[in-house]
């Protein structure tokens, strides 16, 4: 009896029940596009902030002092340590290799060109690197993303150079001029405009460099460019202090600090270190950015709530006369509220489940609008947004329930409401 | 006249009256409206807001623009206040000098001078265990420190044969080139090396238009000097920003049509249920005028209501959501108000007028008899 008055109430008037599914889909897909952007957004600016250059560096573990002012490199090139290129294929290969990424070697020398004293830096710009069976390629192209380049980037195995902007001023030269260094005339193929010390800086591919120094196989420091976590105080404490468990946890939570301890594994006699302006800074923001986010969220699952609340509540009301009826025939309170309540939960799964689909379809085309890549709305969300629609369906009825089966039959059924 | 007076006191007392009785279903219609408007609201008046939060927040990345005095030379007191003057109170801006001197083991290490309290600001991000409070102290790079005697001891450093003496009051750690330098005060600096600040960074706040045109003003009052942006930290704020704002803009845009929709399916249930009262008041001989008139009055007073009520609680949410978030509050802007109520009054008014039409063609016997 009860199930065929639920399905009975649920067959007619569909005018009324299209309408509160509807809203309820509204909230349910409002709900799951503004959970998914939450959840997702922490991982979308974080990939966007890539674009503040490295967040890592790795240097020798015995290195002399760098002496730089400016663009000008004044250690010389005989002095200190280095790191052996051949290696540098392992940083894909440590735990977090998926979250690297990009990196750039660097080689810096000082050379002669023309009258000018200034310093030569060797890097990858997009050198096609294997490490196991995974082919990758990697360079300063990806690692430093604001370089602007006029003319044709070299190729890492030519002789071809980079020259910035503002030595290029001071020397007279153009794309496609000759330039000699160490003796040898070397093609320059772009000017380089950075913003920073690569302006007055002449930058080679990496084996130009080498040869320069008369140090095959050898890089000064490299540049990596890791996505993370923001660090939080586990994330400083030192690896050797912590219980196996928690280095564990420690070493498998992709903190500044735990890959930067993973690199300076990998890497045989060498310390890599976070480039603090740009590690703690992202962290800041992307907290930021998150919180706002989550706030956002929580106050349009409110609104999205209450406006559903109010759509079954005047659905509800217009059933006064229905109510009247059924009390007249002898229903009792609890079971008349329950036939109702039914029917909210049952259109409230409908709604629900379309409005998820709804929800996730507008999320994948939002992240693609906005972030150029999709924002994944996982299935582990459906039972959240169906438990918040039943939530908000059922509270948003109960009180007008309440109401109408509260309400005389007698004045009901007369149709004095 | 007479009957022109009576008549309007007589549709103001149905609207008091409709207003009154229909408690119920007036009160839902109304709270959906607020709420519409509550979620507008804080979302247009946080737009305004976050993005100059956000950008304060970006400052921590340090200096966004560079002067720097042609090569090898450095500035003059005349050009540092002209720069300051440039710049007034529109960022935070901070000298650097720079020179190579050598240890009492003959090892060449980069010194720099700079006003600590005003790089203190700079640059949050450095790792200082101490700052250096008087005169004589160094801060000195972490890895400059391993070629020093332990903290506290004294320590020589030569330039040009001019010897300083100097004791590190602390180690800064970034991980990049400052881990190598010694950093002392500007004036201990000039009085050791007679050398002057070469560099100025600057962190200024604003908008991609206010920083071009404080370039433009900084190059007009240095023309000598190279001022340029770091694009490092100017180009990845644009592009985090601009994200973010697409972000918020399309949940606010979200957001609202889930408000508006919200809204007319309630009013539309609103006037549907009450076909009965609207075709007793045409049996008794009120004109189309007059229902259409009297339905679109209440909407339009609960429209007006709800977006008064809406726009407070949205202030208090956004304001909620900027001291949550940013400790910091979100001015309210009285300016999105009238917006808000005309949104409100639209929404509502097109909500009721779509049933009423629907209405209008039935008969009224029809309604009465409940068909």
């Amino acid at each position: 009896m009860f199930l065929r008055l639920v399905y009975e109430s649920l067959r007619r008037q569909t005018r009324r029940k299209l309408l509160v599914t509807g809203a309820v889909m509204l909230g349910a897909a409002v709900s799951t596009v503004m959970v998914g952007i939450a959840v997702g957004i922490g991982d979308k600016i974080s990939r966007e902030l890539r674009s503040y250059g490295a967040n890592l560096v790795i240097t020798p573990e015995e290195d002399s002092l760098d002496v730089e002012i400016g663009s000008v490199d004044l250690k010389p090139a005989t002095a200190g340590a280095y790191l052996e290129e051949s290696s540098l294929a392992k940083i894909k290969g440590i735990f977090w290799g998926n979250n690297i990424r990009a990196f750039a070697p660097e080689l810096p020398v000082t050379v002669l060109a023309g009258a000018q004293e200034t310093t030569l830096v060797g890097t990858y710009f997009q050198k096609p690197l294997k490490y196991g069976n995974r082919q990758f390629t990697t360079g300063a192209r990806a690692t430093f993303p604001w370089w602007r380049i006029s003319g044709a980037w070299p190729e890492d195995d030519s002789d071809n150079l980079l020259v910035g902007e503002k030595l290029a001023a001071r020397l007279g030269i153009a794309p496609g001029a000759s330039l000699k260094i160490a003796g040898k005339a070397y093609v320059v193929s772009g000017i380089i405009s950075s913003g920073g010390v690569e302006d007055g800086q002449i930058i080679a591919p990496l084996h130009v460099a080498q040869t320069i120094a008369g140090r095959t196989g050898a890089v000064r420091r490299v540049f990596v460019s890791a996505i993370t976590k923001p660090e939080d105080a586990f994330a400083r404490r030192n690896p050797d202090s912590l219980s196996p468990r928690d280095r564990d946890r420690w070493y498998c939570s992709p903190y500044p600090q735990s890959i930067a301890y993973q690199l300076a594994e990998a890497l045989p006699h060498s310390r890599a270190e976070q480039i603090r302006q740009v590690a703690a800074n992202e962290g800041k923001v992307l907290s930021r950015i998150k919180g706002l986010m989550l706030l956002i969220t929580l106050a349009a699952l409110i609104t999205s709530g209450l406006a559903v609340s109010a759509a079954m509540a005047t659905a509800m009301f217009e059933r006064r006369a229905e109510v009247g009826l059924m009390k007249a025939l002898g229903g009792g309170q609890f079971s008349l509220s329950m036939i109702f309540i039914t029917e909210s939960v049952l259109l409230a799964l409908i709604g629900g489940l379309a409005g998820f689909a709804c929800g996730a379809l507008l999320a994948r085309t939002l992240g693609r609008a906005i972030f150029g890549s999709t924002l994944a709305v996982g299935p582990v969300l459906l039972p959240l947004v169906l438990t918040i629609s039943i939530a908000v369906a059922v509270t948003g009825s109960a009180m007008a329930i309440r109401r109408a089966v509260k309400y005389d039959p007698v004045l009901a059924l007369r149709g004095e409401g | 006249m007479r009957s022109g007076g009576s008549r309007s006191a007589m549709f103001l007392r149905l609207l008091a009256r409709a207003a009154v009785w229909r408690k119920g279903q007036a009160l839902s219609a109304l709270l959906s409206v607020t709420v519409a408007a509550a979620a507008v609201s804080a979302m247009f008046d946080l737009m305004v807001d976050v993005e100059a939060k956000l950008r304060r927040e970006f400052r921590s990345y340090g200096a966004n623009i560079l002067v720097e005095a042609g090569s090898r030379k450095s500035f003059s007191p005349q050009e540092l206040a002209r720069i300051y003057s440039a710049l007034a109170d529109r960022g935070l801006a901070v000298p650097f000098a720079y020179t190579v001197a050598r240890t009492e083991k003959d090892q060449a290490v980069v010194v720099a001078a700079t006003d600590f309290a005003l790089v203190r600001k700079l640059n949050p991000w450095w790792a200082v265990s101490s700052w250096p409070e008087h005169s004589g102290q160094a801060l000195v790079g972490v890895r400059a420190a391993r070629l020093l005697p332990p903290s506290g001891s004294p320590f020589r450093l030569r330039f040009a044969q001019t010897d300083i003496s100097l004791r590190s009051a602390g180690t800064v750690q970034t991980g990049a080139g400052e881990d190598s330098r010694i950093y002392v005060s500007l004036d201990d600096f000039s009085s050791w090396t007679g050398l002057k600040p070469s560099v100025v960074e600057i962190a200024a706040y604003g908008a991609r238009g206010e920083i071009a045109s404080i370039l433009n003003d900084l190059g007009r009052a240095v023309p000598s000097a190279d001022v340029r942006p770091v694009r490092q930290v100017t180009e990845a704020e644009a592009g985090v920003l601009g994200k973010t704002r697409s972000t918020l803009l399309s949940s606010a845009a979200l957001i609202a049509a889930t408000a508006a929709l919200s809204v007319v399916a309630t009013l539309m249930g609103w006037v549907f249920d009450r076909r009965r009262d609207f075709a007793i008041m045409k049996a008794l001989g009120a004109s189309e005028r007059l229902i259409t008139l009297f339905v679109l009055g209440q909407a339009a007073l609960l429209g007006a209501a709800g977006a008064i009520g809406g726009f407070a609680i949205g202030v208090g949410i956004a304001a909620w959501i900027g001291r949550a978030n940013f400790h910091a509050p979100v001015v309210p802007r009285l300016t999105i108000l009238p917006a808000i109520v005309a949104g409100s009054l639209a929404v509502t008014l097109v909500s009721t007028l779509l049933p009423l039409r629907l209405l209008r063609r039935i008969q009224p016997a029809m309604i009465l008899r409940g068909e």
